[in-house]
Formats: structure tokens, C-alpha cells, sequence
């Protein structure tokens, strides 16, 4: 095991690296259209002063490798420089932001996870059913819907159309500005159901393919043939062994859902990480649109290296200490 | 040459044509065909119609209460914020976003197919690169990945086929690399090598034609998956630029509105809606008749 572990870090290594070079190559001077200096400052004009207090600063003068490195130095420290704009240190911005996008990734993967689950399984159990369909069909729709859509239909129809047909007595917070009136939790529905909505449909279908193919496997046999009930078939021994490619997927989208979740957060409002780089797009303020997708990556790396890890202690099959058989 | 003569004849059945055969008999892929042509056909005839029967999707309406016109019979979807019919709006939408999906799966294909097939043909130090590039990729998260690239490149169009073009390659070359790597193995592979062919010969003769099934597949569902980053970058103004009318460029224009005029928002999502899950389950059409296996 901590062999495994330790070759999983060795390989996040050049991962990492790549990472790293691509996204400097990127705003790096004369790869790629686009003024280095600009990418600093944004769009709005300069004086030839401050043009050249900015490359001395961040060393545009130097050779490309020489600021790979010092990117790179920088990156180790915790360092992911400065917004421009703002005046403030980029990993601060995000630290204030991050909460809130934690907070929202977890109410939709409550959500993925109930419904998801619950609609593979009712699925997988009644192959072929009326339900079987339904939920093979609407998944479909789901992965087709783009989020953003859905988040806005979802904000007419419970925030302002119920508003109207039930005389105010009933309806949703539509942004987290929206009221004081509601209790913290209920701004969360609408943007959670927005976030889970293409994730449920996937954790669904892997369900359901994953609970037919459990059910199908000898020791569900040997569990029927010593008279289990079956519910005790099902639950104890299909559903046990159907969930971990379940949880691998939950997992990975909940590192996705770290920045991912930009349309979501856009739509509602939502003052989390994705908003903040959506926010910084807008204003062109590079410095953190750059830092926020190195921070989410990282955070992501992290996460999918848990999820690999959190593998082992679920499946006794899988062994790690390599060609030992 | 005898034997020719005692086989009972029979019709030849290529790989192609069964598949083909299984696919007319799927209702939900022959359904799905029909809606992509009908929108193929409505986006390339637009200009014979659209603009001669209901307005031009440019044409801005300055007169008083011309703008924000809830959906009547001049204006079936109503008007936007500047009087612009949305009706034909929607129409020559569906100009930009088949020609993202399908540009930007183009550009995918062409550096996917050609690096996937280096890496799974010849594997070794070559595979190694290709591989662990790909695997640089699928550390960013996508929607953000491509928001970087087109933040650099800068806002337009064009480049959004190429941030999603380039943003496609790793997925392809995956899913080409482990098709070419299983008929790799056959033996009439061996047989082209030991008669001598060339790697060429056998890779383009041998091993692609019966290694692109899962890329048709993959290929199809992937243009549904352009389209819908297509309308996601768009929406968030770093896709196709006012006032070319796009169905994400629409949504993200009817976000301030969307209360006063919930006509704005709802069809062009309606419209991506229809599009990408024709394109999806075209594809899942495809998987079962070319008898593609896939995970999900």
C-alpha cells in the first residue's frame, strides 16, 4: 500500500509539471498572441512607466526558462502572484471564496448520490419496466440540458412563478442576494439541483449498469440458494459490491465540481470560486483566472489521488503491490 | 474454384451494411437522424427564408414597444431587448453551433486519430509521451480549461473552434489508442506483417478500418458535447461575439431579463436541448449497431 502510494505521487509529478508549463506557455510572451504585460494588467492603457515597472517586476525580460522557474519557485511557496486590478494577493481572493463552492458541491453530491443511486437501483431491479425506460430516457435529457438553462428555468419557475400562483405562500431563494427572509440552507436548493442535475443522470446509469452486472455474478446466486430474502440479496450483497464505481465517479466530480461548477455559480449568483473566475474573465483580470485554474487543478490532482487511494480500502480485489499474483 | 461453384449463393454483408440494417430498426436513433438533417437543412436554407418570411436576425427595432414583445403571430418567440425578432434568431443560431460542433470534433479528430494511432501502433517511448500529454490534460477541469485557452487566444469565434478542437484530442486518441491496440492483435495483422507490407500499408489498410467504429461513435456524441461548450462559453461572453446570433450568446443576453421576458430564455435552451441529445442519442444508436463496447 505505501509502495502504491508513493508511485501515485511519483506520477502526479510530470502530470504536475505539465500542468504547470502549459498553462505558463500560455501567457508566456510570443507563444501566443497576446501582450504579456496586458495579461497582467488588463486592457485598460498604460503608461510606458508602469509598462516597464510590470516587466521588471514579473521578470518578462528574462528568458523564458528563468521565468518558468521563478513561476515555478513562486507556485512552491504558495505564491500565485497578484491581481492587478484589485490589489490583492490571488490566493487570498480564493480562500475567501472557496467555502462557499465547498458548501455547494456537497448539498448536489447529497442530491447525485440519493437520486442517482435510488434511480439505478429501481432501474436495475425492474429491468425493462415503465421506470426502467423513464429513467434511461430522462437521463439522456439530463447530459443533453445545458446547466445554465436549467438553473434559469428553475429560477422562473420556483422563484418567481410559484411566487405568483400560490399568493407568495410558497417559493425559492433564486440568488444568494435575493433575501434575508430565508434560512441559510434553502439557497442552496435551486443552485444544488442545478449543479447535480448531468451527475445524478451519470451516477444513475453507472448504477444501473453496475447493479445488473452485481446481480448477475455467482455469490448473488449462492446468496439466493441459502434462502436469503430479497431485499437482503439485493441490498447486502448487489448494491455492496455495485457502489464502488459509484463512489470513484463521486468522487472525481466533486474535484471537478471545485471549478466546474462556473456556469452553476454564474447563474445563481453563487459568490464561490467558479463565480470569482467568471467575475475575473469579465474584467480581464488574467492573474486570477490563471490562479484559480492552477488552485483548482491542484485541489482536483488531490482529490482523484484520494479517490484512487480510498479504492483499496473498498475493494479487497484490488491489490497494489504491483505484479504480485 | 469448385467449391465457389457449390456454395449456395448468397448476398455479401459487409460490417457497414449490418449496421445500418440494425440502426434503421432503433425508433429513438432513426428519430434523432431526422431532427439533425431537419436542423442541418433549416440552418443551411435560412437565408432563402427566414429573413423574406419573418425578419432579418440582425434587423434591430428602435421604434417604441417594439423591443421585448411577448411571442405573437408576427413574432412566434418574440422579440429581445432590441426589437430583434428571436424567432430567426434561433434559426441562424443553429449556423454557429453545428458548425462549432462539427469544426471543432474536425480539429479533435485530426490530432486525436493521428496520435492515438502513433501510440497504440507503435507504443513504447512514443505511446509514454502521448499518453502522459493526455494525461495533462484530463487534469484540468474542462469548462475552465477551455475558458483559460480562449481567454488567452481572445474572445471570438474562431477560436472557440480551436480551444474545443484542441480541448477533444486527448479523449480521442484514448479511445482510438485501445481500439487500434485489440486489432493490433489479429492474426491477418501478422500475416500483411510476415507478407511484408509496410507500416503504413498496415496501418491504414489493416488496423484503422477496423479500429474506427468507437470513434464514429465517440465522434458523434463528442459534436453534441462541442455544441453544448460552444453555448457555455458563449454564455459567459467568451464564446462568438454580439450581435452574431448564437443560442449561448441569446441565454446570456436574456439572464438580465429573464423575469420580465421568460420568452427569451426559454427557447434557445430549448433548442441546445434538442440538438445535443439528438446528437447523443445518434450515438448511442451507433454504439448498439456497430456493436461498439464503451463505459459509460
Amino acid at each position: 500500500m505505501f509502495k502504491y502510494v508513493a508511485r501515485r505521487l511519483l506520477q502526479m509529478i510530470p502530470v504536475f509539471l505539465g500542468v504547470t508549463l502549459l498553462l505558463f506557455v500560455l501567457r508566456a510572451p510570443g507563444v501566443l498572441p497576446g501582450d504579456p504585460v496586458r495579461m497582467i494588467t488588463g486592457e485598460r492603457a498604460i503608461s510606458e512607466q508602469l509598462r516597464a515597472q510590470v516587466i521588471k517586476e514579473h521578470a518578462l525580460d528574462q528568458p523564458l526558462h528563468v521565468q518558468y522557474w521563478i513561476y515555478l519557485t513562486n507556485l512552491a511557496q504558495g505564491d500565485l502572484g497578484e491581481s492587478f486590478q484589485r490589489g490583492r494577493p490571488v490566493v487570498d481572493i480564493f480562500a475567501e471564496k472557496f467555502p462557499n463552492t465547498l458548501r455547494l458541491a456537497l448539498a448536489a453530491i447529497f442530491i447525485e448520490l440519493i437520486v442517482g443511486v435510488a434511480a439505478g437501483i429501481i432501474s436495475a431491479i425492474k429491468r425493462y419496466s415503465f421506470w426502467d425506460v423513464f429513467v434511461t430516457l430522462s437521463t439522456s435529457v439530463l447530459v443533453s440540458v445545458p446547466v445554465f438553462w436549467l438553473g434559469m428555468l428553475l429560477q422562473i419557475f420556483f422563484g418567481i412563478q410559484m411566487k405568483d400562483w400560490t399568493n407568495e405562500a410558497f417559493f425559492l431563494p433564486i440568488s444568494q442576494m435575493s433575501s434575508a427572509q430565508f434560512p441559510d440552507w434553502a439557497h442552496l436548493i435551486l443552485p444544488a439541483i442545478t449543479l447535480a442535475s448531468v451527475s445524478t443522470a451519470y451516477v444513475a446509469r453507472i448504477m444501473r449498469s453496475q447493479m445488473l452486472e452485481a446481480m448477475s455474478q455467482d455469490y448473488i446466486r449462492t446468496a439466493q440458494a441459502k434462502g436469503l430474502s430479497r431485499n437482503a440479496v439485493t441490498f447486502k450483497h448487489g448494491l455492496k459490491n455495485a457502489m464502488i464505481p459509484v463512489i470513484t465517479f463521486v468522487g472525481i466530480d466533486f474535484g471537478a465540481m471545485m471549478g466546474g461548477a462556473i456556469l452553476t455559480e454564474s447563474v445563481f449568483s453563487w459568490p464561490g470560486v467558479g463565480r470569482e473566475i467568471f467575475l475575473a474573465v469579465g474584467q480581464r483580470d488574467w492573474p486570477i483566472v490563471m490562479g484559480g485554474v492552477i488552485i483548482v487543478v491542484i485541489i482536483v490532482m488531490i482529490i482523484n489521488l484520494l479517490v484512487d487511494l480510498s479504492y483499496a480500502a473498498l475493494d479487497p480485489r484490488i491489490k497494489y503491490s504491483g505484479a504480485k499474483r | 474454384m469448385t467449391t465457389a461453384q457449390v456454395a449456395p449463393v448468397q448476398k455479401s454483408r459487409t460490417l457497414w451494411g449490418d449496421a445500418w440494417r440494425r440502426l434503421r430498426k432503433n425508433k429513438l436513433a432513426v428519430v434523432s437522424m431526422t431532427w439533425v438533417v431537419l436542423i442541418v437543412a433549416v440552418a443551411l436554407s435560412a437565408d432563402l427564408w427566414v429573413p423574406s418570411t419573418f425578419a432579418d436576425p440582425l434587423a434591430i427595432d428602435t421604434t417604441p414597444g417594439a423591443s421585448l414583445q411577448a411571442p405573437s403571430a408576427e413574432h412566434p418567440f418574440g422579440t429581445d431587448k432590441l426589437g430583434r425578432d428571436v424567432f430567426s434568431r434561433v434559426i441562424y443560431g443553429a449556423r454557429i453551433s453545428l458548425a462549432v460542433g462539427l469544426i471543432a470534433v474536425a480539429i479533435s479528430l485530426i490530432i486525436g486519430l493521428a496520435l492515438g494511432a502513433i501510440s497504440g501502433y507503435f507504443g513504447g517511448l512514443v505511446d509514454t509521451l502521448v499518453m502522459r500529454s493526455a494525461d495533462v490534460f484530463f487534469a484540468f477541469p474542462y469548462i475552465l480549461f477551455a475558458i483559460a485557452l480562449v481567454a488567452v487566444l481572445g474572445p471570438s469565434y474562431q477560436n472557440v473552434f480551436i480551444a474545443i478542437g484542441i480541448l477533444g484530442w486527448p479523449a480521442i486518441a484514448r479511445v482510438f489508442r485501445s481500439s487500434i491496440l485489440s486489432v493490433k492483435q489479429n492474426e491477418y495483422v501478422d500475416a500483411a506483417r510476415a507478407m511484408g507490407a509496410s507500416h503504413v500499408r498496415i496501418l491504414f489498410r489493416h488496423i484503422m478500418p477496423n479500429a474506427i467504429a468507437p470513434i464514429i461513435v465517440y465522434g458523434t456524441m463528442s459534436i453534441g458535447g462541442a455544441i453544448i461548450t460552444e453555448a457555455a462559453l458563449s454564455f459567459l461572453g467568451m464564446g462568438v461575439q454580439p450581435p452574431t446570433p448564437s443560442w449561448g450568446l441569446m441565454l446570456s443576453d436574456a439572464r438580465a431579463l429573464m423575469f420580465a421576458a421568460p420568452w427569451l430564455v426559454f427557447w434557445p435552451g430549448f433548442a441546445i436541448l434538442t440538438t445535443v441529445l439528438a446528437f447523443v442519442l445518434m450515438g448511442d444508436g451507433l454504439r448498439d449497431a456497430l456493436d461498439v463496447k464503451m463505459k459509460d
